[in-house]
């Protein structure tokens, strides 16, 4: 893409561009240390993980700050308003992620006086798997403004979805066959349910990242068809 | 005016050039964020028609083949880089390029159906039609009810003194002007701020009942509160009146207008639904133009 007559408006876009994938970095990590708190029961790690979340509470704050002073000194039209209007999207999409993250980490916390059966958490590892995997999807897609990835990632929330139905049945089943079991399986229940809310985050990028990228609503193509 | 909008390079930019419509009711240049073109057409029907239209200065030629539907009571922004040949279209509705000895048009252009350069036509008639407001400014030496009553006066359009009074009220309270003047009406023109001469233009361009009003760069030479009072005024206008506006501000575009389109040396490049031609534009040159790319 051709570059600005004003040089500096270019930096400040890279640079808005730069932060929001710092960001989503920052992100995968928390997720990724979270569940790996729970599955191996790391108080330690959990702990250092809810601190995590606060450099991304900063960086989302420090992203807002700079595209409002982007919007207001450059007025910026066509595909630089776009790109500001995504990093404001993804940018608040990422925010929640990582608060997702944060909650399983202070679950991990929360039952660490628990009996645990690594049988239990087999289901959520899978899940947190797929999530990650959304995440660091969608997070390309933005970085290299490949709508195609985001259309995937979209579209692969499906699959989430399914896994985290047939999660809640097999928790379910845990509990009933043993009721010691119910403490855990609903903290695992909830840690479950974060990572399916993570999965939602991920195709809202993924709807930025459209927007961005061709300038219509993803909607529209889910109304039409593919084929258009 | 004696600096017609020059067009400099006069290579034709690949790929885009207006496509002679054999049915020429189809708009020849593409049009952006329209899912239907239809809608508007019964609210707002062709109020100026232009096809094929070619511009020469002398030997140089400063508008290609250009084809574009103005639709009534809507405001069109005509927008582009410095020499793409939107002052000279817009000269061209009210025929102030025959003023330019070396100035020469070709193609049609229709207002309401009828060719504005027809032999038949009464150039005199046909800018009391279609009004112009300048870039600058340029009130008469004369006080504010003269300038206004001028027009209507020459134009008789008013059957005695009662009436062309009531015009000249009616006129600069359209305009937005009245209330700010209404005590010293018989005071010199020049005397108002620059804004304020501007609305008084305006007063005095819709005097004669124009149904068209052209604005070159209305408001350049303003500040921004009479920038928005003038913006405030044209949005006002356009229930009444087709506007036509050429503007160096994009957001100024994106502001007053329903339609734009997108002039470079020379051409028609795009023209569309303001709203999508912001966001969304199609054309590349467009979308460097209007982001600031444009080098």
């Amino acid at each position: 893409m051709s570059e600005h007559i004003v040089t500096s408006f270019d930096d400040e876009l890279r640079e808005l561009a730069q932060s929001i994938a710092q960001m989503g970095g920052l992100a995968e990590q928390l997720l990724e240390d979270a569940v790996t708190a729970l599955l191996r029961a790391d108080t330690e790690l959990a702990e250092r993980t809810i601190l995590a979340d606060r450099q991304i509470n900063f960086l989302e704050a420090d992203i807002e700050e700079r595209a409002i002073l982007i919007i207001a000194r450059r007025q910026p039209m066509a595909q630089d308003l776009r790109a500001i209007i995504a990093a404001f999207r993804i940018s608040n999409d990422l925010e929640r992620v990582a608060d997702l993250g944060k909650n399983i980490a202070r679950r991990v916390l929360a039952i660490e006086d628990q009996p645990f059966s690594q049988k239990l958490s087999v289901g959520v590892e899978h899940l947190a798997k797929l999530g990650l995997r959304q995440l660091k999807n969608v997070l390309d897609a933005y970085g290299s403004h490949d709508v195609e990835k985001a259309h995937k990632v979209w579209e692969e929330d499906d699959e989430i979805d399914a896994v985290y139905t047939s999660l809640f049945r097999e928790l379910l089943t845990y509990m009933m066959e043993d009721a010691r079991n119910i403490t855990m399986c609903t903290h695992l229940l909830f840690c479950a349910k974060n990572i399916e809310r993570i999965g939602d985050h991920a195709t809202n990028i993924a709807e930025a990242v459209h927007y961005m990228v061709t300038g219509t609503r993803m909607e529209e193509l889910t109304d039409h068809g593919e084929a258009d | 005016m004696s600096n017609p909008d020059m067009a400099e390079p006069i290579t034709p930019p690949a790929g885009h050039v207006a496509e002679e419509a054999a049915d020429d009711s189809v708009a020849p240049v593409a049009t952006v964020g329209e899912t239907d073109p239809a809608p508007a057409a019964d609210s707002h029907p062709v109020k100026i028609r232009s096809r094929n239209v070619d511009v020469f200065y002398g030997d140089k030629q400063a508008l290609f083949d250009l084809g574009i539907d103005i639709r009534a009571r809507m405001v069109t922004a005509l927008i582009g880089p410095s020499g793409c040949g939107k002052s000279t279209y817009i000269r061209c509705l009210n025929r102030m390029n025959d003023t330019i000895e070396i100035a020469r048009v070709s193609g049609l252009i229709e207002l309401d159906g009828q060719d504005i350069y027809s032999p038949d036509i009464d150039v005199v008639e046909l800018r009391a039609r279609v009004g112009i407001v300048f870039q600058k400014p340029n009130p008469f030496p004369k006080s504010i009810f003269e300038n206004v009553a001028y027009g209507p006066r020459i134009h008789g359009l008013a059957a005695g003194k009662t009436d062309l009074e009531e015009i000249v009220v009616t006129s600069l309270t359209r305009a937005g002007l009245f209330e700010e003047v209404k005590d010293r009406l018989e005071d010199p023109g020049t005397g108002l701020s620059g804004g304020q001469q501007q609305r008084l233009c305006i007063a005095r361009a819709i005097a004669v009942s124009p149904e068209v009003i052209l604005m070159d760069e209305p408001c350049s030479a303003l500040d921004p509160i009479a920038t928005a009072r003038v913006e405030e005024l044209i949005d006002d206008l356009r229930k009444n009146y087709t506007i036509v506006i050429v503007t160096h501000s994009m957001q100024q575009a994106a502001r007053v207008s329903q339609r734009t389109a997108m002039f470079h040396l020379g051409y028609l490049v795009e023209e569309g639904q303001t709203d999508a031609i912001f966001t969304n534009p199609t054309d590349k040159r467009t979308r460097d133009y209007i982001t600031g790319r444009y080098g």
